[in-house]
């Protein structure tokens, strides 16, 4: 493989938390050096040819997204390893962890498999697969996990069945502490939660739709973390959406418990006042919630009590979309919106752009035991050229998904990306 | 006169003066309703489609009398919820429906927002006959036209809406246009039938039912479904009367003229006393069912002289 050379970027480094100018280099597939702006590039270790000037554009890890529905196995018809790739790859994602809720559901080593094979073949972007916790994500009986694990798999989740049984979920807890496993929660009370389709309040009454109390989502993490304190696994909460679930979140930090939490980028840029007119096309699990609980969570990424960022891309078609609000869908597709979205928070001086990033690929590739995510020597050269400034209109049609159900069509966004690689390999270059 | 609405799908997109321009056409044809010859040529040769997703007797009738007595040909299609895959074929029925020419679409359908889903695909004026818990404007037109009609006006009055709040499309719509035209609203109910936040929408709140009634014109009293009455929401059927059903004592807390108001059909000696309901002195019920019929055909012909226009400005005669 050619050697590669990135000249007059703005690099992120996560692990250290800075953004400096300089020079990055690439042999065989891995970051070789890191130079600082002011080095002499007519040294004769430098490549001649394979020279990539950034124009002073920012450089990064790529984004490792925890929760990608690709709906391969099953429902082809919405999203493909093919056009997830293509999404990913044009959204900066690098790695895609898979949700194993497809159908069937990822519950056994040959699925698991499958899932490799046709990410490997299809997708420009790497794959790191997920497998349920029970099988068939029914919530009665525990996976193989030991043959998951050797196949691959990085983690275990039900998704958004939560495993309602605590029986259940303490013993596949338990067997999943002593291989190392990590188990992945969505926490929600589900009974609380049941027939949902927004979060309780002004909005949710004037609408007439039926309403959860965001105490349902502290309900369901401190369940889920008393059962953690119980046996010592490792647990990641898929997505916090409320600000009463942050305090419950910091206790069990604070009391030593292996814990992580992610949230969506939509709970981090919209509100459940963006709903509308019944815009199904806002309608993701969990609802979104007030004005107050998306500047908790912003606050908590910030301060690093969020460990992760993800886009929870969830493709649905129009037909699942196009219905009353209460019977539609829920999710939306967030690949190529993921970066873009996460820039309004920059640009509004909430976070800068190494806390977003420790977010969006350093934590999670940490989280999964992955090699990439960072910005050091040695580390995979899975890398996003990105100009966080770029002004452009979200028109969904141009999206590589197969599903175009995203939220923010037809808003102005800012955050382009300009070029993709994985392992030194260009899988993506803006037009 | 001032309307500009193309669909009647909720109070919340109504003005203030849209909302006068339409009770006081409506009173007009409280006096047409009450002749010999009850019919006007307004809608002739408009065909007018019922599309009742959710069963109903009284407000698909009133809907199809409205229509009728201004000369509309009136079409009822009662569509079963359950025997249709729902959703996809309301879209679907809405485009074949369009492709019919009608004119006039009067739809009730047990998900909220729903009306609002089929108004964006068909051509025609729509009019929200009850979408889930959402709006029903219509019933909160003919309750302010019965209430400007019993108090000779519809500002600065105070008003109690009793019940079960939190699963009525009655009470939103209510809400909404009776803080619009600058009233007082008080809410009474048990809090597991008042959903959350409706502070925030410029109302008071009461447990108590008789602090609730303190003082009030108006007295609303709300259906009360059988299939809430199971100990789920409440007790039972016998507390809930006791503690919301109105009856003369607790009735004595409001003002001595104030009115009592159902939506229908009744529940009597569930949320209601029985003779009290009949009192002609107290209860408009009766009244409210006739002006139901006023209302809509004003809300119909307000809707077709919209579009009247509109295709005018366009150089088009409909």
């Amino acid at each position: 493989m050619a050697d590669l050379l990135f000249t007059n970027a703005r690099l992120i480094d996560p692990e250290a938390g800075t953004l400096t100018l300089g020079s990055l280099l690439v042999k065989d597939g891995r970051i070789n050096e890191i130079l600082p702006q002011d080095i002499d590039l007519n040294d004769k270790r430098f490549p001649e040819g394979n020279r990539i000037d950034c124009g002073g554009k920012v450089l990064a890890p790529g984004i490792v997204d925890i929760g990608v529905k690709v709906c391969e196995p099953g429902e082809r018809h919405k999203e493909s390893f093919r056009t997830a790739g293509l999404a990913a790859a044009a959204g900066g994602v690098t790695t895609m962890v898979t949700r194993p809720d497809t159908i069937p559901t990822i519950d056994t080593p040959e699925t698991l498999e499958f899932s490799k094979r046709r990410g490997a073949e299809m997708a420009p972007v790497r794959i790191a697969p997920m497998a349920s916790l029970t099988k068939a994500r029914a919530g009665r009986e525990m996976v193989e996990m030991g043959f998951l694990m050797d196949a691959g798999a990085v983690a275990f989740s039900d998704g958004d069945n939560v495993v309602s049984d605590n029986k259940v979920l303490s013993r596949a807890m338990t067997y999943a502490r002593s291989l190392g496993a990590l188990v992945m929660g969505h926490p929600q009370d589900p009974n609380l939660s049941k027939g949902s389709a927004v979060t309780s309040g002004k909005f949710a009454s004037l609408r007439g739709l039926p309403a959860v109390s965001p105490m349902a989502e502290r309900m369901g993490l401190e369940r889920d973390l008393a059962l953690v304190e119980m046996t010592g696994v490792r647990y990641h909460a898929d997505q916090v959406s409320t600000a009463v679930a942050l305090p419950v979140l910091e206790r069990a930090k604070a009391a030593g418990l292996d814990v992580t939490a992610g949230v969506s980028i939509h709970h981090l840029t919209l509100n459940d006042l963006d709903v509308g007119d019944y815009r199904t096309f806002f309608k993701v699990k969990p609802p979104l919630r007030s004005e107050d609980d998306r500047v908790a969570m912003v606050e908590a990424v910030a301060s690093g009590l969020i460990d992760v960022i993800c886009s929870m891309h969830t493709p649905q078609d129009e037909e699942s979309k196009r219905l009353p609000y209460e019977e539609a869908a829920s999710g939306a597709v967030a690949l190529e919106t993921l970066l873009p979205a996460a820039m309004r928070l920059l640009h509004v001086g909430a976070v800068d752009l190494p806390t977003l990033w420790r977010a969006l690929s350093l934590n999670p590739a940490k989280r999964l035991g992955l090699e990439g995510g960072r910005l050091s020597v040695g580390a995979p050269a899975d890398l996003v050229l990105f100009d966080p400034d770029a002004p452009f209109v979200m028109d969904r049609e141009t999206l590589r998904s197969k599903s175009k159900n995203t939220p923010f069509d037809g808003q102005r966004m800012q955050g382009r990306v300009l070029r993709t690689f994985v392992g030194g390999t260009e899988v993506y270059a803006r037009a | 006169m001032t309307f500009r609405a193309k669909h009647l799908l909720g109070i919340e997109h109504l003005a203030p003066d849209e909302i006068t321009t339409l009770l006081d056409l409506a009173d007009q044809y409280v006096d047409l309703n009450r002749r010999d010859v009850k019919h006007s040529d307004t809608l002739a040769g408009l065909t007018q489609i019922n599309m009742f997703f959710e069963n109903s007797t009284r407000t698909q009738a009133s809907f199809e009398i409205a229509g009728k007595r201004l000369g509309a040909d009136v079409m009822n299609m009662a569509m079963q919820a359950s025997s249709v895959k729902k959703g996809e074929t309301l879209i679907d029925t809405a485009l074949t429906l369009n492709a019919m020419h009608p004119d006039l679409l009067v739809v009730r359908h047990p998900h909220s927002g729903a009306v609002d889903l089929l108004a964006q695909k068909v051509n025609c004026a729509v009019l929200n006959a009850g979408d889930g818990r959402h709006e029903h404007p219509t019933q909160a037109l003919l309750d302010a036209l019965t209430i400007r009609r019993a108090k000779e006006r519809l500002h600065r009055l105070s008003i109690a809406i009793c019940g079960d709040i939190a699963h009525s499309r009655v009470a939103r719509s209510n809400i909404l246009l009776l803080g619009k035209m600058e009233n007082r609203v008080r809410l009474i109910g048990p809090p597991t039938l008042m959903p959350s936040g409706m502070e925030e929408f410029g109302v008071e709140v009461f447990e108590d039912m008789r602090e609730g009634l303190k003082d009030v014109d108006v007295v609303m009293m709300l259906r009360l479904q059988k299939e809430r009455m199971d100990g789920g929401f409440i007790p039972s059927e016998r507390e809930y009367y006791h503690r919301y059903g109105l009856d003369p004592e607790k009735l004595s807390h409001a003002k001595s003229d104030a009115i009592i108001m159902h939506p229908g059909p009744m529940n009597r000696g569930v949320e209601i006393d029985g003779v009290l309901a009949d009192d002609i002195n107290r209860s408009v019920i009766q009244e409210q069912v006739e002006m139901g019929v006023a209302v809509r055909m004003a809300a119909m012909e307000l809707l077709v002289r919209t579009r009247r226009e509109a295709a005018q400005e366009q150089g088009v005669m409909v």
